[in-house]
């Protein structure tokens, strides 16, 4: 089993025709993503060869929808035209997309939130700013690389990508139920309590990673979810102990403003809720290592 | 992007939000002719981007053109927490205060949305004020494709209590604050105070803007609003190349991929240095997904520029990034550096995980640049860089 994304799941590629669009659906039909489509309406009706597989461009993601039955989508559009793509994957209803662009004006993420919303919430969004979702064995959708792990026990949550794969790395030969990389900017669709609640009532899942980082609340507000609601083990990481106040290190969202948004602060709350928090990437595998060992 | 007050001051006044008359300087001498025309007198005020900077003497009233230009002289230069004030705004003086409010709008990270915030105690620290009485600060969500309509601002007025005879003004006022907001795609604006004036009129007096880098692409005017006097050195040299980096007080300098690769460098780096000298990261750069051999390359040359480095450390777990690139750019980097007669002394300690890593690896093991070692793991890595850099 898995969270969200399975063998099952039909995937287009909003922006599939640009460069990085291109780049990234090679490797994920090399990993074995059933990738459907592709919506470009200036390419609609034409179809992209990978490698001997070819993808029909549709003109748009409803008619994607109705020609494949997809049920996944994941946007590579550049960043001035990606609140446009996500609201029309929402007005279409599908149930997952997952924004992979970064750079992102915070009121357009703000913009196609509200969106999202007053349609009710039919389709969950991942990101944007973040690296995906992949279900080892399964699927993979958006830019994780495909090769680190194999199917196994954990689930991990990410607010980065690349923390996501030294995490996989280093907990390669246990393997992963499913990994999401929710993103870092200010403003994110799925997050970390989200991805908790799925990865709880995973049954194949027996343990959960969960990586933050500097800014907001979002781990103080894991910490109280998992106190109430997680019954398997969590193990945390928390990047950015030494980051200065002020200063946005790197992600839109990473910045600590006065006294709030600090690692220590985040790795308090998580360990007062039971969960055991590494210093150190390979320290934290270390923790889920123990604990799997029983 | 935060911005000084009178670069706010002047996004108020393009949407009509009301201020008073105001001219930024930066020598003493323009003082006069502008104080002459703001009618013989002046407050001369310090441009900084940090609070308390009345209580450190910045903010100083004038009672003549002269007088303007002694305490333009006092308050250029003047260290203000640690900023140094490079350039003072002349205000019109204001009318006698009779109300000082708060108003706000910002992001709300926890709801996904936009925040006001709004008080009829203003002028003062509204933290403060949140703290010790909250039922004196209304919060009032905002959606954010709905934005403030003036049936919105009038909610906002009623929740803060604003007295029945400035509502309709401030409401106006709010719905104006909005449209900087928004049309300038800002993560706050903030007027503290919001002044209710003898006459009864609202005047924004001072105001916090800050805007967002992201929405850059349709704002071409944002350019000219960057503080560059304020930039370090290498950040400038750093953004010119187009790299994510920022400087910090330590002497490892750090080069990794993806923003929370790194941060968790500079930590694992920082408590290495506990047990070698107390050595800290020099600095944050990433060099982002998928980087080339020649990004790789002009970020070395950053690091390797900081005089306060004394090693570095190149930590890169290949995703997108092919490990092989980040080693060639290594390499070019120091042969550049070399061709051009700099002395390259620095030691350099580099791990290489993830797509060709066993490429990369070999690359430098070829190379076999003397200043250059690879160690394998992150914490070990770490460990051998705040070494190297202790030693020296």
């Amino acid at each position: 089993m898995s969270i969200w994304l399975n063998k099952d799941s039909k995937v287009i590629v909003q922006g599939m025709t640009g460069a990085t669009g291109m780049k990234h659906t090679k490797l994920m039909l090399g990993d074995g993503t059933n990738v459907v489509g592709g919506v470009n309406p200036r390419k609609a009706g034409q179809t992209v060869d990978f490698d001997g597989t070819e993808v029909p461009v549709f003109g748009t993601v409803k008619e994607a929808i109705e020609k494949t039955g997809a049920d996944v989508t994941v946007i590579f559009v550049p960043e001035k035209f990606t609140k446009d793509a996500v609201i029309e994957a929402i007005d279409a209803e599908i149930p997952l997309a997952v924004v992979i662009t970064e750079g992102i004006a915070v009121h357009d993420s703000a913009a196609f939130w509200a969106y999202a919303g007053k349609k009710g919430n039919k389709t969950r969004i991942i990101g944007p700013n973040c690296p995906g979702i992949i279900t080892p064995g399964g699927s993979n959708v958006g830019i994780i690389p495909g090769d680190i792990t194999k199917p196994g026990r954990i689930g991990l949550v990410s607010k980065s990508g690349t923390l996501t794969y030294q995490m996989m790395y280093e907990l390669r030969d246990i393997g992963f139920t499913t990994a999401v990389g929710i993103g870092g900017d200010p403003i994110i669709g799925t997050t970390h309590i989200d991805a908790l609640a799925a990865f709880q009532d995973d049954p194949d899942t027996d343990l959960i990673v969960m990586i933050g980082e500097i800014g907001g609340d979002a781990e103080e507000r894991a910490a109280a979810f998992i106190k109430e609601n997680v019954t398997k083990p969590v193990v945390g990481y928390v990047a950015g102990f030494t980051a200065p106040e002020g200063k946005t290190m790197g992600h839109a969202g990473a910045i600590v403003s006065g006294s709030s948004g600090t690692a220590q602060a985040k790795k308090e709350a998580l360990e007062a809720a039971g969960v055991k928090v590494g210093k150190t990437p390979t320290e934290t595998a270390k923790l889920a290592r123990e604990i799997l060992a029983g | 992007m935060d911005l000084f007050e009178y670069q706010a001051r002047d996004l108020f006044a393009k949407h009509d939000v009301p201020v008073l008359a105001g001219e930024v300087i930066d020598t003493p001498e323009a003082a006069r002719e502008i104080t002459e025309r703001l009618g013989g007198k002046s407050v001369v005020k310090a441009q900084v981007k940090v609070g308390g900077r009345g209580k450190a003497g910045g903010v100083k009233v004038a009672g003549s053109p002269d007088e303007a230009v002694a305490r333009a002289n006092d308050i250029l230069g003047m260290d203000i927490k640690g900023h140094t004030v490079h350039k003072v705004m002349l205000a019109e003086l204001a009318p006698e205060i009779a109300e000082e409010y708060y108003v706000s709008f910002l992001l709300d990270r926890a709801n996904r949305t936009f925040l006001s915030i709004a008080s009829v105690e203003g002028g003062m620290d509204i933290e403060e004020v949140a703290a010790t009485r909250p039922e004196a600060v209304a919060k009032t969500p905002i959606d954010a494709i709905d934005g403030v309509t003036p049936d919105k601002a009038r909610e906002i007025v009623e929740a803060a209590k604003f007295p029945a005879e400035v509502a309709d003004k401030v409401a106006a006022v709010l719905v104006k604050l909005w449209d900087v907001f928004i049309k300038e795609d800002a993560l706050l604006v903030e007027v503290n105070p919001l002044a209710k004036v003898a006459s009864g009129d609202i005047l924004a007096l001072d105001g916090k803007v800050s805007l967002d880098d992201n929405a850059e692409f349709r704002h071409p005017d944002f350019e000219a609003l960057h503080d560059k006097a304020a930039a370090n050195p290498l950040e400038a040299a750093a953004k010119e190349k187009g790299l994510n980096y920022v400087k910090l007080d330590g002497e490892v300098g750090i080069i990794g991929n993806g923003a929370g690769l790194v941060m968790s460098t500079l930590d694992v780096v920082a408590y290495a240095g506990e047990e070698h000298g107390g050595v800290k990261p020099a600095n944050f750069l990433d060099i982002g997904g998928g980087a080339s051999a020649q990004v790789m390359a002009n970020g070395l040359e950053i690091i390797l520029g900081d005089p306060d480095v004394r090693s570095v450390f190149v930590n890169v777990f290949g995703g997108i990034t092919a490990c092989d690139e980040v080693a060639n750019g290594i390499v070019q980097a120091l042969q550049l550096l070399e061709e051009r007669g700099e002395k390259v002394e620095k030691p350099l300690v580099v791990r290489l995980d993830g797509n060709n890593a066993e490429l990369g690896r070999k690359i430098l093991s070829d190379a076999n640049h003397p200043l250059v070692q690879r160690v394998d793991t992150m914490d070990g890595a770490a460990a051998k860089a705040a070494e190297l850099a202790a030693a020296k």
